[in-house]
């Protein structure tokens, strides 16, 4: 039996970021990698143009919050599973930043002040890689990637979703903090580490240095951003969101969601990693309280704020609710919390679509009204009778 | 030195009625800490044949305190006011400018105080007799063998000469004569505590005889034995009273999250209005009632911490958890935001330090059932509660109108609205129930542990542990959870440590639940979505 088969038009795939995308990439770039320092190290003090000191890291702080927002956006806004592990991630990647800043500053042979303190005479084996900042930078990655591996793999496996996959996330996170807040775990106990010096032999505290992490936790974030859109514009992007919005039906179609969501699980831990691995050197402190439940839900509030499934909202999401926050904390303390709280609580109510959706609601009302006022004009020019295509076009505009 | 003592306790024989001068003085005074514990031991044991002279109590006393000076071949005690009194007459004295301090090392201090439990042994207090016997029986001496005989036979109270057997016991432990150990060992045998254990361990050590050794073993056995049943039986209790806290704490949440499929981040936090509710309570008996009604604050707390909870969850349902059926990791985020919000509420009215709440002292000390295994009255009585919350949240789900609307309504929801049930309204009361019973939580938490504004954080991860693990929607699931993880817990804190056990324990739990995703008990259901 021969059959004829239409031949099928599948729409040619879009372009990573359109011509304005690209160009206000660029600026993005030259302000953080350029603008931003220059205004930093050659403006004087006190010219109204000088970029403090003190913005430079905190802004740099926010980038490194903006990556993790963008992470968790990666797998709850598009793949629908939220996370309350994510701090764990962050944490472990600025563990593995931390131990080789101490290894720095205690000098090769000596051991970290701490274990001096406790009397150890030697390193503990989970110290052995934290020489090299080659393997140091690996590990960033390997490490938050491998422990997400295993337990998103098992995870995942047991078909775990929803609410269940959040508490035991949680609930991980949770196990890690009280590891780590022991003195015997090695890794600092209750205070960390702190006391960092220098990277690769830099000082970590000269105005250079602090631009320099900086600019690199800005191009990092651009990076992130670049991938994250690659990889949601790309068929696997796309089955995804299939999964996100009808997982059994994904299923029925012959996908396997375990392989789609253990990826994207285990790159969003990555960049978490990663963000941590930023952040430690630019705060220099790292200690088990970044493991706390609270900062792990508090990541997903940067993202809900900025709004879920878009790219640039979450980043938004980051930089208000930390821009907000360190505000009012100078300001009224006392008063942070209850802000916090009724974000949390305003946002879920009324703003399901963040910062961004309000965005597009506006566009969309403003488009609507043009299109109204089209309609109005078209049926002013000829007063017999409306015509059908017009009122076609206000009723589209608006719906 | 046992010599010395011997030869002193001869010296004794010839009698010594009262506290002389020249006693006084050798007990203060002399130059060796052996000659003044010497006289000091005399002096006691002088008095025990005879009818008891204050004045020996009183420079004991004195000497235990340091208010004790020498000074010409005399001793004086000095009181608070500076005013000496002669030690033998407690006749007023001026004090010789000369007089020196009389300083008591740790071994005299040890004398002393023996010696202030042996007079004390021929008291009119059968308390005081009891506490001096059990010093007595806690540092056995062989020289003390004719007092502890002496105040045997005038001893009326049973349980005086029970401690008083044991005393003489363990002097006669180290005796020469072996019959006297063997029988030693018998009496002591009997008393099955660790201070025993210790007492023939040591004794074992030094033990020559294969008699006497082969006597020693096996009491030794039995004492480890019944021991080993005290620490087992502790261990498996303290998992029972962790459970049933547990169960508490997670009780509230088996309705609003189990039942009402509510992602409650803020049961925590109504937990912790509970306590507060409690603490204020409190605070309002103390000031406002006579002290002898103080121990009823519990019985009002309870009814007021429940109905705190109930109104707070009540305006939480109605102002925003109601808009958000249906989307459960948007209601954790929300009801996590009211937890920030209830948390800085309480931070501000009540201050950022925790606050005190005080058993009522019919809650305080505990249940003695074994030598080593005392159960603590508010542990009991939370095991007790938690069982009657239980109870009673069992009947309502099962046998009351509501419960029969909360059942309806989950199960099918457009259903029990067509059949004329309001659903709306149904919501509520469920969950200011579930809240509620969080409050009683808290209530029953405020007696164990501190109340703070952190307090709901420590339990909310608990609680909804054990809600998954036992099967959402299912009651009896939350039960064996919550004891299960209790006492599971308890036995891993006893090989591991608390915090490695808390490790295990969350471990266990992640890992159970990729076995089993729907928790002990599941929903019997056919849906491709289960």
């Amino acid at each position: 039996m021969a059959t004829t088969h239409p031949t099928l038009e599948l729409p040619r795939p879009a372009p990573l970021l359109g011509k304005g995308g690209w160009t206000m990439f660029l600026v993005a770039f030259i302000g953080i990698a350029a603008i931003a320092p220059a205004l930093n190290l050659m403006v004087p003090e006190g010219h109204w143009l000088h970029l403090s000191d003190y913005m430079i890291g905190l802004l740099g702080k926010f980038m490194c919050y903006a990556i993790c927002a963008l992470a968790i956006d990666l797998i709850w806004g598009y793949t629908g599973i939220l996370s309350l592990g994510h701090g764990l991630f962050f944490a472990l990647g600025g563990y593995v930043m931390g131990m080789y800043l101490m290894r720095e500053a205690s000098g090769p042979d000596a051991l970290p002040p701490f274990m001096v303190f406790l009397d150890w005479k030697e390193l503990p084996w989970q110290w052995s890689l934290s020489g090299s900042f080659a393997l140091t930078v690996l590990l960033v990655f390997l490490v938050p990637g491998l422990l997400a591996g295993l337990f998103g793999y098992f995870a995942f496996r047991s078909r775990i979703k929803g609410v269940y996959f959040s508490i035991i996330t949680q609930a991980l996170t949770y196990a890690a903090m009280l590891l780590f807040f022991r003195n015997e775990t090695g890794f600092g106990g209750n205070n960390g580490f702190t006391g960092f010096k220098t990277i690769l032999g830099f000082s970590l505290n000269t105005p250079r240095m602090h631009v320099l992490l900086f600019a690199l936790s800005g191009i990092a974030l651009l990076g992130c951003y670049l991938l994250s859109r690659w990889l949601m514009q790309s068929k696997f992007g796309r089955v995804l969101q299939a999964v996100r919005d009808a997982e059994s039906r994904t299923m029925f179609c012959g996908y396997n969601p375990l392989s789609y969501k253990l990826t994207i699980w285990v790159i969003s831990a990555m960049m978490c990693g990663l963000a941590g691995a930023l952040y430690v050197p630019q705060v220099g402190i790292i200690n088990p309280s970044e493991m706390s439940v609270g900062n792990s839900i508090e990541m997903a509030v940067w993202t809900a704020v900025g709004g879920r499934a878009s790219l640039i909202g979450p980043i938004i999401g980051a930089f208000a609710v930390n821009g907000g926050k360190s505000w009012l904390t100078m300001a009224a303390p006392e008063y942070w919390l209850y802000v916090l709280g009724l974000l949390f609580i305003a946002v879920t109510l009324f703003m399901p679509g963040g910062i961004v959706g309000l965005a597009r609601q506006w566009r969309e009302h403003r488009a609507a009204r043009r299109g109204k006022a089209e309609a109005n004009m078209a049926a002013a020019g000829r007063p017999s009778a409306a015509s059908p295509s017009s009122s076609i076009i206000a009723k589209g505009a608006r719906a | 030195m046992r010599a010395t003592a011997a030869a002193l306790s001869l010296l004794a024989s010839f009698g010594a009625h009262a506290l002389t001068a020249d006693q006084a003085f050798r007990m203060a005074g002399a130059e060796e800490a052996e000659q003044r514990a010497a006289a000091i031991t005399q002096a006691v044991q002088a008095q025990a044949s005879q009818v008891p002279d204050a004045r020996l109590g009183i420079f004991l006393k004195a000497l235990a305190d340091d208010a004790v000076k020498t000074a010409g071949g005399k001793a004086y005690i000095v009181g608070t006011d500076d005013k000496a009194v002669d030690a033998a007459t407690g006749a007023p004295a001026t004090l010789p400018a000369d007089a020196e301090d009389v300083v008591n090392n740790n071994y005299l201090r040890g004398v002393i105080d023996i010696a202030q439990a042996a007079l004390a042994l021929s008291g009119p207090d059968v308390g005081e007799r009891r506490t001096a016997a059990a010093r007595l029986a806690a540092e056995p001496d062989a020289s003390r063998i004719e007092l502890i005989d002496k105040a045997l036979a005038n001893e009326q109270d049973d349980g005086v000469k029970a401690l008083l057997e044991r005393a003489k016991a363990a002097s006669l432990l180290a005796s020469d004569v072996r019959d006297q150990r063997m029988q030693a060992v018998g009496v002591l045998a009997r008393d099955r505590t660790p201070e025993t254990q210790l007492l023939l361990n040591q004794r074992l050590a030094d033990e020559q005889d294969p008699a006497v050794r082969k006597v020693l073993q096996r009491a030794l056995a039995e004492i480890a034995d019944n021991l080993a049943w005290g620490e087992r039986l502790g261990e498996i209790f303290s998992g029972i009273s962790l459970g049933s806290v547990l169960l508490l704490a997670a009780l509230g949440l088996a309705i609003t999250y189990g039942l009402m499929g509510v992602i409650n981040m803020a049961h925590g936090e109504l937990i912790m209005i509970g306590a507060y509710a409690t603490y204020m309570v409190q605070v309002a008996f103390q000031r406002f009632l006579p002290e002898a009604l103080f121990g009823w604050y519990l019985v009002l707390a309870i009814p007021v911490a429940f109905l705190a909870s109930a109104l707070v969850g009540a305006m939480l349902e109605r102002g925003v958890i109601r808009f958000l059926y249906g989307r459960p990791l948007e209601t954790l985020l929300a009801t996590f935001g009211i937890s920030l919000v209830l948390q800085q509420t309480v931070r501000s009215l009540f201050g950022a330090q925790n606050v005190g709440v005080e058993n009522p002292s019919w809650m305080s000390g505990g249940l003695a059932l074994l030598p080593n295994l005392t159960l603590p009255w508010n542990r009991i009585c939370i095991v007790i509660f938690a069982f009657l919350v239980l109870g009673g949240v069992a009947f309502m789900i099962a046998r009351t109108r509501l419960g029969l609307f909360v059942r309806g309504v989950t199960q099918n929801r457009a259903m029990a609205s067509c059949v004329g049930v309001n659903t709306a309204r149904t919501d509520t009361y469920a969950f200011a129930l579930g809240s509620g019973i969080a409050g009683l939580a808290g209530c029953a938490l405020s007696q164990i542990g501190n109340v703070g504004p952190d307090l709901g954080q420590n339990y909310i991860v608990d609680s909804f542990l054990v809600v998954v693990l036992g099967g959402v929607g299912q009651l009896a699931g939350t039960v064996y959870a919550a004891l299960g993880l209790g006492v599971l817990g308890k036995l891993l804190e006893g090989w591991t440590g608390a915090v490695l056990a808390k490790i295990a324990v969350l471990l266990f739990i992640v890992i159970f639940i990729q076995k089993r995703p729907q928790g002990i008990f599941a929903l019997k259901g056919r849906s491709a979505e289960a």
